[in-house]
């Protein structure tokens, strides 16, 4: 079953349509609707491709956050071999909002580390919708640590809504965790690549993704703050969220010409989840790609590659 | 110390007009409702002489009270390119700029100088929540990159007063950029090892407590302030419950092991001049009334 956003509500009227004529003529074999329902399925795929040619940037969050996208787990799953999770903070407990461990890509050892929210009910309440507690951060800082240690690329996958506001993750001092991370992220002399693969929310986004590289993939988003929360702020009213997420330039197109990412990775017609093997796919030749482009540095040639880079952010703006 | 009157301060210290507040007006306490005449609050740096409630300080009026004699110069800070989003909600970025310029005489939310405490050369920064809630974008980035390098160059430890609602969402991904930006700073600083101070003042919220504000090498912070990453409103809509009473407030984050210290307002001077000593292995301070440091410098060794 397709899980249709409110904006592909036509989409869902036709493929609906043409569902139903194959249903009914399965049910009686003198009924003959191919013909009809091929072109159903041509005015669909044609109003899919319009639908996504020019989507606003509220309807890229939309997507961004769609329930069948590709998960980090999904990323691990089929680009990583000898994936072996390593768990927990050594002080706390193990966050499930966040993935991480040993694995190979490419044959190569590296430490992967994502957010990963869940796909289902069950798994996403235990993910905690992919919201990072103090815990994660600091699992992820752990593992950072040892990659520059053992001299192992860093990859991590970025998709968050942010940091997760309970109280538990305050008293534990989830500002400090963020902090440290992002702190952390500039320290180690190994690469450190990222991919916004779907939402890059705020604090909790910038303490994996302060890369060398950093690629997001066409629809997805990486922002301060959520267009809701900025719409309840800036205009007293959350159902601004359009006019926010307009205002905030937090789609992948505008964050290049911010210099803040590096690569947009194409995603197939109607969306990641549509083709997720396409999706993953285009995301592993990205890795492949960045750390390729890192090849010739070492140690701390890599954190000054870093250091640079945010140092630089921000001098030129949209208009550049 | 009357005396300083006697000195004229560095000019740059005078570049923006400062804000002028009438002599006779009262101010009430927002805690205990006491009615305080001005100049005795000002004097006492916003702190309520009644109940010890601290209000806000703009960043002039505090380096006035950490100097000695109230002299310093202004570090100067690079501009950002002006409204690099073309940001607008329902006023544009550049009219709400003006606006915050015009009644705070202030260029941004952040001030950075030089000077003297208790004849302990530091660089100092202090955000200015009077400023768009001392919001982060490009030029508080800029603030604390250019506080940074002057404290390489001239050897000194760097004390920040930190004090923000967050991020400048007019910036959008640039103010969160900050997080990164800043923290690049505070590495050169530590690596050239160099003390680096904080002192989280009410309140010091968002992308700034998760970035600059919690990687001193001593946290202090002022009592009572409000130091969190997600906001006490935000949280309560999220879990629906009412949190406790005090929940993010300076003391419970000492109690909660996020804080070395809780200083009051009027004790910090003192306390900072002591421990930048010690972490610099600079002999004890010389208590009392100093003479200004260029009569100092032009009087030969006697005073100390
Ligand atoms: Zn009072």
């Amino acid at each position: 079953m397709t899980n249709y956003l409110d904006f592909e509500r036509p989409l869902a009227e036709i493929e609906g349509k043409a569902e139903e004529l194959r249903a009914m003529a399965r049910q009686n074999a003198e009924m003959d609707i191919e013909a009809e329902a091929a072109a159903l399925d041509k005015k669909a795929a044609d109003l899919l491709v319009s639908l996504y040619k020019d989507l606003t940037p509220w309807r890229k969050c939309q997507v961004a956050r769609h329930p069948d996208r590709p998960h980090c787990k999904d990323y691990i799953e089929a680009l990583f071999t000898e994936y072996t999770p390593l768990a927990g903070d050594r002080n706390f407990a193990d966050d499930h909002a966040v993935m991480g461990g040993l694995a190979r890509f490419n044959d190569t050892p590296v430490m992967v580390i994502g957010h990963e929210k869940g796909n289902d009910t069950k798994s996403r309440i235990e993910r905690n919708f992919g919201m990072a507690r103090p815990e994660g951060y600091r699992k992820a800082i752990r593992l950072m640590d040892m990659a520059h240690r053992f001299g192992l690329p860093v990859i991590t996958l970025v998709d968050t809504p942010g940091a997760y506001p309970g109280k538990g993750a305050e008293e534990r001092g989830q500002s400090e965790a963020i902090a440290r991370s992002t702190e952390k992220c500039l320290q180690v002399g190994v690469p450190l690549v990222s991919v916004i693969i779907g939402e890059g929310g705020s604090g909790g986004a910038v303490a994996f993704a302060t890369a060398n590289r950093v690629a997001m993939l066409e629809h997805s988003v990486y922002s301060v703050i959520s267009p809701e929360g900025c719409a309840s702020i800036l205009w007293k009213d959350a159902e601004k969220m359009r006019e926010a997420a307009e205002a905030l330039r937090l789609t992948a197109q505008d964050l290049r010409k911010l210099g803040v990412a590096d690569r947009v990775i194409p995603e197939p017609v109607g969306g990641a989840h549509r083709d997720k093997q396409k999706t993953i796919k285009a995301v592993g030749e990205t890795i492949a790609a960045m750390l390729a482009e890192l090849s010739d540095l070492k140690g701390k040639k890599l954190i000054e590659d870093r250091r640079k880079k945010y140092i630089e952010m921000g001098r030129k703006g949209l208009a550049a | 110390m009357n005396w300083i009157t006697n000195y004229v301060r560095p000019r740059i210290n005078s570049i923006f007009s400062r804000r002028e507040v009438p002599e006779n007006l009262w101010t009430k306490c927002d805690d205990c409702g006491t009615m305080l005449f001005h100049r005795e609050l000002s004097d006492n740096q916003n702190v309520c002489t009644s109940c010890g409630h601290h209000m806000s300080i703009t960043p002039r009026a505090r380096f006035k009270a950490l100097f000695d004699g109230g002299i310093f110069s202004e570090v100067a800070v690079p501009e950002p390119m002006a409204d690099p989003l073309q940001f607008r909600d329902q006023k544009k970025y550049p009219e709400r700029m003006k606006a915050a310029q015009k009644s705070t005489g202030e260029r941004d939310a952040m001030l950075v100088a030089t000077g003297e405490i208790g004849r302990t050369p530091i660089v100092a920064a202090a955000q200015d929540f009077s400023f768009m809630g001392g919001s982060m974008g490009m030029y508080v980035g800029n603030a604390i990159i250019a506080a940074a390098e002057e404290a390489v160059k001239l050897k000194r430890p760097l004390v920040l007063f930190s004090a923000a609602g967050g991020a400048r969402m007019q910036e959008g991904i640039l103010s969160l950029m900050q997080m990164p930006r800043s923290t690049v700073a505070i590495q050169m600083l530590k690596e050239a090892g160099l003390p680096y101070i904080v002192v989280l003042t009410h309140p010091t919220t968002g992308g700034v407590t998760a970035s600059y504000a919690m990687l001193g090498d001593v946290q202090i912070a002022e009592p009572g302030a409000l130091i969190c990453f997600a906001g006490p409103r935000v949280i309560e809509q999220t879990i629906r419950e009412k949190l406790p009473e005090g929940f993010q407030r300076a003391e419970y984050l000492l109690d909660h092991g996020m804080l070395d210290r809780v200083t009051p307002r009027t004790k910090l001077r003192e306390e900072l001049i002591t421990i930048i000593r010690m972490l610099t292995g600079q002999t004890p301070a010389v208590w009392g009334d100093l003479p200004a440091p260029e009569a100092a410098a032009a009087t030969p060794t006697s005073a100390t």
